[in-house]
């Protein structure tokens, strides 16, 4: 058993979110959810940040941003999309301005779709994440490269 | 009375030390060529700083020698001497029609024929030079810190005047002038006659008016008058006291005055403190130092922060027994702890390296002026780490912001942005100098906390203990943030270090190491020369606890090895890029703003102008110690003219 | 040689058997404090959290949280500030290390300024717009808190005749009594050092962010964990300062820290942050007012006592 999965840091970011799913994130962090309990913090800073939570997706504004906070989050890392823009476009998916879900720039590792997403998915889908968080753990130590240094931990916008 | 170590005051080392530059100055008046100079100049400093070396170690253990030199001729010689520099003020003065210092120079010559003339010949004063710890100390300091300097203006001024082809070229003269200021500090330090220690104190005065003055810009030769006139106020003052001691039969040797004790020594005390207080740059007498930072860096190493304010500080310390719980005394005291509060706030807000090293002298300097009005043997046993301590960083900062300032082409802290990747070495010993500064454990530090310790044992002390504990926090401000300028590592620049001539590395890596040496060597100079010259004033002493010096050595050990740590790690980390919100940042703090703009990252300190500024506080810190001053002088002559 | 004033008499435990004591406890601290520095900080967060109605973590959970800061991968911005942050781990270490041990209460009051100058370069060094402000404003606090922190220890001395840690904990003269003016003014500065809201300027525990962390914005992994013990460190000492003002019945002592923390916790749950002049000004006139007050107020006691 890793810390990792006894204090993971999230950093919350929003693409291009109508600010429903982060309501919702929020939300989880108030009494009523309350995920601190699990040791989870909201740190707006990715290099305190384990979980890389983002909702919305992805614009020609944004693409930059988001790649350039997951590079500054520390390995080993896990990224949730929350909502369903943010996994694939969600109902703006045919949008001109919209190049689709994060997942066509950065690997993600959790998806939790809704429109908006209930918190109580949203903590089932980083408790998962906290699962993948350990065996990349456990992997980093074994020695296997990661995120970061293949293909330099990101893909190009338009691969599928 | 115990004759010199080498049979008479005219063989030996004293006189040398005193002889000696003046004899190379007369030398470098005459040479044009550089590499003459260099030679001249590298030699003399050579032998002053080793006799310097020699006489402590002819002396350190003598406890206080005197010399009886006959008073003629060499009194006469020096009030002609000291004619001939009040004519040449005064045509200074109708040249460059500053009507101030024709005045002041008048009323002093007046006072100075009517000394010499109508009062002095009665007494006869026989011990006129003399070495004890004390002038050991400031000898070394002088010798050794102000040959180095000497040695890096060669290089300095040859640098400067291809910089500023449009300025006359008058190293001989500026040579000439800084060694013969030389010669008159270490007669200074040696004199036990206070006519005598009066004539020197002028030729520094002079000598400072002619090498802030040096460029001969509109603006230095306004700020040569300004520190000129201030002086002079001073030496108005300490011609009274002479005045005074002639009258009142209290004799002109030093030493008697000061085991004499009473009103007889405290009236010519008091008039020499403020003497010692506009040499020293007190408020309201700050802004000629200030002003004087335009002089060429060397002068402002040498005269404005480790000699010659030093001897300002100089005379209140040997003064301290007689004012030592007395009211002008205090009143002196607060003048001192004011200025240091003040002058450190005032500190904060400049972004001219050379005026915060101005301000931060001012400072220190007020805090040695508060130990000796204070007087008690802790306040002198502080006062005189002080000394020794600002002296050795002070002149080192100095001499690096000169360095970098030629290589930089800036003075402002803004600039250094970044010097540890441009400029590594000089970064490192600049970083060093201002550690010395105000971290623990340096010597400053050791000094600051003497101080507490001699203020809290001290009637009415609390007070002081105050100011110190704010002033003290005003400092670790102005310093971090400097540092925090050269150590930040921004987009990797070219090295600026290449063109830095080998004797400025010579000079500035030898001051280095002797901030850190007089940090490890002071528990040996405190027991070898400080506590024996307390002892026999006061006959009691104070030191620093064993323990604590042996905390204060890991500390340094620590300092010193940790660094070693860089090395591990220089592996390969993965490197990010500093967080800015996202945007991305090329290497070189780019990054891409609104509507598609390409925008730079600067970065710059806090200069709290609003809270901190020059004139706000200068308008609180001139009236008040000018009230204090009157208190002072009321108190004075009430007493003297009861007499 | 000479009349030395009372320095190298026996002070206290400062010779023979008593150094190896103030050993032993320097080393008791260099181990334990981490250990309960980490659970007071657990504690206060389960406490954060039972005041805003929620559950709070397990107590445990600052040591998971250094735990994890461990696993990470080290990155830096910079190669040097790891450097810096090292040398504040030591010193906050070493400055403990001698409170503990019995040491010059100034000196280790100067060894903690040493420390922290360490943490600002580390946030300069990395040339970064948060750090960089972050810095700014920690050296501010660090002006704002000092005066009181010294005057403190002034006043110790005034009351107990020895800068000695040793002899201010063995006194049996009860300090508070005398210097409540400089105690209140330091447990105002004390919301400053814990870094709680209103004071919480260069950067904040737990969730809060100001200036995205602040200073420590640019640290991650590693770096990130020794500056939070560094940090259980320094809780440590100011819990053990605020001790020494109680120092004469260690029951109340021990009763007065819980109560001051707990004090502190509502005051951090209550006040939102202040702007940094505020800060500033209201620590300085606290400190001029309370402290000048007190001191001139023992002066005279200490006149009439002589």
């Amino acid at each position: 058993m890793t810390y990792l999965s006894k204090s993971p840091w999230l950093l919350h970011y929003n693409a291009s979110s109508c600010n429903g799913c982060d309501i919702e994130i929020l939300a989880c962090l108030t009494p009523m959810y309350d995920v601190e309990r699990f040791g989870i913090l909201n740190t707006g800073n990715p290099k305190h940040a384990d979980i890389f939570v983002v909702t919305g997706s992805i614009n020609e504004e944004n693409k930059d941003v988001l790649v350039n906070l997951y590079e500054q989050i520390p390995d080993p890392k896990v990224v949730v999309a929350i909502g369903i823009c943010a996994s694939s476009g969600g109902v703006f998916r045919e949008c001109y301005n919209v190049l689709g879900g994060i997942d066509k720039l950065i690997p993600v590792d959790v998806y939790v779709p809704g429109c908006a997403a209930r918190p109580e998915s949203i903590i089932d889908g980083i408790v998962k994440s906290l699962g993948i968080l350990e065996e990349k753990r456990n992997a980093m130590v074994s020695g296997v490269p990661g995120e970061s240094e293949m293909n330099n931990g990101v893909r190009e916008a338009g691969t599928e | 009375m115990s004759n010199g170590i080498l049979e008479g005051f005219w063989l030996d080392l004293v006189f040398f030390l005193i002889l000696f530059p003046f004899i190379a100055a007369i030398v470098l008046l005459l040479i044009k060529a550089d590499n003459v100079r260099s030679a001249v100049v590298g030699v003399s400093a050579l032998l002053i700083a080793a006799v310097s070396v020699w006489l402590l170690v002819a002396y350190a253990t003598s406890g206080t020698v005197f010399f009886p030199v006959s008073p003629e001729p060499l009194g006469e010689l020096m009030f002609l001497i000291g004619m001939g520099i009040a004519v040449f003020i005064l045509y200074m003065g109708f040249r460059y029609k500053n009507y101030i210092a024709i005045a002041l120079t008048l009323i002093q010559s007046a006072m100075l024929v009517y000394f010499e003339f109508g009062i002095s010949h009665g007494a006869a004063p026989e011990n006129n030079f003399f070495v004890d710890q004390f002038s050991i100390i400031m000898a070394l300091i002088i010798g050794i810190i102000g040959s180095l300097i000497c040695v890096y203006a060669v290089s300095y001024m040859k640098d400067f005047h291809h910089h500023h082809p449009e300025l006359k070229d008058r190293r001989r003269t500026f040579f000439f002038i800084m060694f013969v200021f030389l010669a008159a500090m270490f007669g200074l330090v040696f004199a036990n006659n206070l006519g005598w220690l009066f004539f020197f104190w002028e030729v520094t005065t002079l000598s400072s008016f002619l090498l802030i003055g040096y460029t001969g810009t509109d603006e230095a030769i306004k700020n040569s008058f300004l520190a000129l006139n201030m002086n002079l106020l001073g030496g108005l003052a300490f011609a009274g006291a002479l005045i005074w001691l002639a009258l009142t039969g209290g004799g002109m040797e030093l030493d008697k005055l000061i085991a004499t004790g009473g009103i007889i020594a405290l009236v010519p005390a008091v008039l020499i403190s403020f003497a010692g207080i506009t040499k020293a740059a007190q408020f309201p007498f700050s802004s000629w130092l200030v002003g004087a930072m335009i002089a060429p860096t060397p002068v402002s190493a040498l005269l404005h922060s480790s000699t010659m304010v030093k001897a300002g500080v100089y005379v209140m310390v040997r003064f301290a027994p007689v004012l030592q719980g007395t009211t002008p005394g205090y009143m002196i005291a607060l003048v001192g702890g004011f200025t240091f509060l003040l002058a450190s706030a005032i500190a904060i807000s400049q972004s001219n390296a050379k005026k915060v090293l101005a301000y931060s002298t001012i400072a220190n300097l007020g805090l040695i002026v508060a130990c000796a009005g204070i007087g008690t043997y802790e306040a002198i046993w502080a006062a005189i780490l002080l000394i020794i301590f600002h002296a050795v960083s002070k002149s080192l900062l100095f001499l690096c912001v000169g360095t970098v300032e030629h290589q930089v082409g800036s003075r402002d802290i803004e600039d250094m942005n970044g010097l540890i990747t441009r400029m590594p070495k000089v970064a490192v010993m600049m970083l060093i100098g201002m550690a010395g500064m105000f971290l623990a454990p340096f010597g400053m530090l050791i000094s600051k906390w003497a101080a507490i310790r001699a203020f809290i044992d001290a009637p009415f002390g609390v007070i002081f203990v105050i100011i110190l504990a704010f002033g003290s926090a005003l400092t670790v401000f102005f310093w971090a943030k400097w540092m925090g300028r050269l150590i930040s590592v921004p987009p990797p620049v070219e090295n600026a270090e290449r063109r830095v001539s080998r004797t400025e590395w010579l000079v500035l890596s030898f001051l280095a190491g002797l901030v850190v040496l007089a940090t490890v060597l002071f528990p040996l100079i405190s027991s070898y020369l400080v506590e024996p010259w307390l002892f026999a004033i006061y006959g009691q002493v104070t030191r620093l606890a064993q323990e604590n010096v042996a905390i204060m050595l890991i500390m340094l050990f620590l300092l010193m090895v940790l660094p070693v740590s860089m090395l591990h790690y220089r592996k390969n980390q993965r490197q990010l890029k500093p967080y800015m919100g996202g945007m991305t940042t090329t290497s070189r703090m780019h990054f891409t703003g609104a509507i598609g703009i390409d925008r730079e990252v600067t970065l710059g300190n806090y200069y709290l102008e609003n809270y901190f500024g020059e004139h706000k506080l200068s308008k609180i810190g001139v009236p008040l110690c000018i009230i204090l001053l009157a208190i002072m002088f009321a108190g004075v002559a009430v007493a003297g003219l009861v007499h | 040689m000479y009349n030395t004033p009372s320095d190298h008499v026996c002070r206290g435990r400062r010779c023979g058997v008593g150094a190896l004591m103030s050993i032993i406890y320097a080393l008791l601290f260099l181990l334990l404090a981490p250990v309960a520095g980490g659970l007071i900080a657990g504690i206060d967060r389960r406490i954060t959290a039972r005041m805003q109605g929620r559950v709070g973590p397990p107590i445990l959970q600052p040591f998971y949280d250094v735990g994890k800061l461990f696993e990470k991968e080290k990155v830096v911005v910079t190669n040097s500030q790891n450097f810096y942050v090292l040398c504040y781990l030591v010193f906050i270490a070493l400055s403990g290390a001698m409170f503990f041990g019995g040491g010059d209460l100034l000196l280790v009051i100067f060894a903690f300024t040493l420390a922290h100058v360490f943490l600002v370069l580390g946030a300069y060094a990395s040339n970064s717009p948060y750090s960089h402000v972050g810095a700014e404003r920690e050296l501010i606090q660090l002006m704002a808190c000092e005066p009181i922190i010294i005057l403190a220890a002034v006043g110790m001395y005034m009351v107990t005749k020895s800068f000695y840690v040793a002899d201010i904990a063995a006194t049996k003269i009860p300090l508070i009594v005398f210097i409540p003016g400089l105690f209140a003014g330091f447990v105002y500065i004390l919301t400053m050092k814990l870094r709680k809201s209103p004071f919480d300027l260069s950067t904040s525990h737990h969730a809060h962010q100001e200036l995205v962390k602040g200073v420590t914005t640019e640290f991650s992994g590693s770096t990130l964990g020794s500056i939070e013990i560094a940090h259980w460190y320094e809780a440590i000492f100011l819990l053990g300062f605020v001790y020494l003002f109680f120092s004469w019945s260690p029951v109340i002592a021990v009763i007065a820290i819980i109560i001051i923390y707990v004090f502190e916790i509502l005051i951090d749950n209550t006040f939102a942050r202040v702007k940094w002049p505020l800060a500033l000004k209201s620590s300085w006139l606290v400190t001029a007012v309370l402290g000048i007050l007190n001191l001139a107020v023992l002066y005279i006691i200490g006149g009439f006592l002589k």
